[in-house]
């Protein structure tokens, strides 16, 4: 039981801030209930998404700077085939955005491998490519999304033969994300794949001398990513009808969010419910300082402070417990 | 042929200078005569601004970090100059504009050098703080009118014998970099701290205050191209300088500077710097769309890369 306590120090930490903040915007706003819950759970859900790519590549020693483009590209494409299909076109639709999202993911990574340049250069490289891939398919923000996708992530929980009181308050979004979690991240980390992306983030030459192959791991953890960023892209649309070829501002917030979630740069190091936490965190901050009537450009300062404050307090933490 | 690509891994600022002089000669293919005196003028002109933020990302990576707060710094100090010039004066306006810089770039040295932030993610959380406080700032001026002092307007886009003024501030300021880069002891520990840390503490030195002085100085660089830029675009903006922000670690990339510290240089960051406006030109000029402009944007810089890579690895 210490253990446990001891090993998710930093996730645990981040929990309680949570409800921390879930207590005080209850405080602030008495209001704030099911509906609320469900906004912020639909606001946060293409930066969780984004947020949980970044934390797979970070962990494998990598950084993504091509995220945001990626999501730009699999959401204008969704919005552009879905335009006028049936609801099972649809479906075969989301399967392909997947699939390609993954595709996308994966040619970063051969990249990365092929050309032996950095990670931040090939994916700030990338980052133009996909940005202007999303902008060939779709000039302006248009396109559809089916209207059941939408209904996928708006609401609260019901469930046959269960009283919908029982389960009404649990937003969607958070089962969507949560689904995700289990359906994609579980089985890789219950494998030998995720044992292989910690141990090529925490020392690649180790990893290889183990008999790990470094290069296929690290383009399947790109892929991975990609998959995450495939899903975050059809979040945006599905939370907002069309397809949106500008990047949003995605990018940052994922960085900030892996670090703030315990994922150490550099790589090895921490799991994707840190970063979760994190994100629901940074949006709920956001959400607070609204509602208290601050000005929405004092909630950026505040939001780069906490972000700042917290890793040097965590600088200063993992220094101390190493030594 | 091996005695040529030996030459060129031994000095990687010759393939770089090749590349430039080919993608010219492209240009004058696809447009003959456009390769003319106004046209170097104009294409040193764009280079200048990008060349000296690039500075600042090729000295930090020197030591393995990087100042992804370049361009908001940048931003800052042209906007506040420019709109607290009709309110106090061109010289007080400037040292105010300058002190913001330097004090974000103090901001990146504490967090860097004393709370042991990865660079990364301190520079990009004082580009978010700063930008927010510069969204807030933005509403207490806005109605007391811009004005941009004269001598940055004909810094940015005067012209003296078909030469840009611009040259006046980058040749003095180039020469002090390499000067820094080369001569001095500063310049050596850059490298030593981006080559191995560790045996960099072990001969003695303490890398906080290094640290402490490189950022406080990429700061005040930044600045002083926010400057430049504003005299250049003539509009102070609340976005002015951020377009500058990737392509300046795009050039000091493609100009042979390693991310991970150690390697490279400010002399072939400018190269950089004129590859990417020359690219800039070409592929306006081939009118493509946006899109189809970004994607080839994007492959030549990881093309350039890759081969520069090869090419000093076999050296």
């Amino acid at each position: 039981m210490i253990r446990f306590l001891t090993q998710n120090s930093w996730t645990l930490g981040l929990a309680s801030l949570l409800i921390l903040l879930l207590i005080t915007t209850k405080l602030i706003q008495p209001d704030f209930g099911v509906s609320g819950l469900d906004s912020l759970a639909r606001a946060a859900l293409p930066y969780a998404l984004a947020t949980l790519g970044m934390a797979v590549v970070v962990i494998a020693g990598g950084i993504d700077l091509s995220l945001a483009a990626m999501m730009a590209v699999t959401s204008v494409t969704a919005a552009t085939l879905m335009q006028g299909t049936t609801d099972g076109g649809a479906a075969l639709v989301v399967l392909a955005v997947l699939a390609l999202g993954a595709t996308l993911g994966a040619i970063n990574g051969t990249l990365i491998v092929t050309t032996r340049v950095p990670d931040i250069v090939v994916t700030l490289a990338m980052l133009y490519v996909w940005q202007g891939t999303a902008l060939l398919i779709l000039n302006a923000p248009g396109g559809s999304a089916a209207p059941w996708l939408r209904a996928l992530i708006v609401g609260g929980v019901t469930l046959p033969y269960i009283p919908p009181a029982l389960t009404e308050w649990l937003p969607k979004g958070v089962v969507f994300l949560l689904l995700t979690l289990a359906i994609i991240w579980l089985p890789i980390r219950r494998s030998k794949l995720g044992l292989m992306f910690y141990a090529i983030g925490s020392d690649p030459l180790a990893a290889f001398r183990s008999g790990i192959a470094v290069g296929p791991t690290k383009i399947a953890a790109y892929a991975t990513a990609g998959l995450f960023a495939a899903l975050g892209g059809l979040a945006v649309t599905m939370s907002t009808g069309i397809g949106e070829p500008i990047p949003g501002p995605y990018l940052l917030t994922s960085v900030a969010a892996v670090v703030l979630g315990g994922v150490t740069l550099g790589g090895g190091r921490g799991g994707l419910i840190g970063p979760i936490l994190a994100v629901f965190i940074l949006r709920l901050v956001r959400m607070d300082l609204t509602l208290l009537n601050v000005d929405p450009n004092i909630t950026t300062i505040i939001e780069g402070a906490i972000m700042v404050v917290v890793v040097m307090f965590g600088a200063v933490f993992a220094t101390r417990g190493r030594s | 042929m091996t005695a040529a690509l030996r030459l060129m891994a031994q000095n990687p600022l010759i393939p770089l200078i090749i590349l430039l002089f080919l993608l010219i000669g492209a240009l004058e293919l696809l447009q003959p005569g456009i390769v003319n005196p106004r046209w170097i003028s104009n294409t040193l002109k764009f280079a200048i601004p990008l060349a000296m933020l690039a500075a600042c990302q090729t000295l930090t990576m020197l030591t393995g970090g990087i100042d992804l707060s370049a361009g908001t710094v940048a931003t800052i100090t042209a906007f506040v100059t420019a709109t607290l010039t009709p309110l106090i004066g061109v010289p007080l306006a400037l040292t105010i504009g300058l002190s913001c810089a330097l004090t974000a770039g103090l901001i990146n040295g504490f967090g860097i050098a004393v709370a042991r932030v990865h660079p990364l993610i301190m520079t990009l959380g004082t580009a978010l703080i700063a930008n927010g406080c510069l969204l807030v700032y933005q509403r207490y001026v806005i109605a007391s009118g811009t004005k941009i002092p004269d001598f940055l307007v004909w810094l940015g886009t005067g012209r003296t014998l078909g030469l840009p003024n611009g040259l006046a501030l980058f040749v003095p300021f180039a020469a002090l970099i390499l000067w820094t880069q080369q001569r001095t002891g500063f310049g050596r520990l850059l490298y030593a701290i981006g080559s191995n840390e560790n045996a960099t503490r072990l001969a003695g030195v303490r890398r906080g205050p290094v640290h402490f002085a490189l950022y406080a100085l990429s700061g005040v660089i930044a600045g002083i191209t926010g400057l430049l830029y504003l005299g250049l675009v003539k509009t102070p903006s609340l976005s002015l300088a951020l377009p500058l922000d990737l392509p300046s670690v795009a050039a000091a990339v493609i100009g042979g500077t390693s991310i991970f510290g150690g390697r490279g240089g400010y002399a072939g960051t400018i190269v950089g710097a004129l590859i990417l406006t020359v690219l800039a030109t070409m592929l306006t000029l081939l009118q493509m769309p946006e899109g189809a402009r970004r994607i080839l944007f994007g492959l030549i810089i990881l093309a350039v890369t890759a081969l520069y890579i090869r090419l000093t690895e076999k050296g």
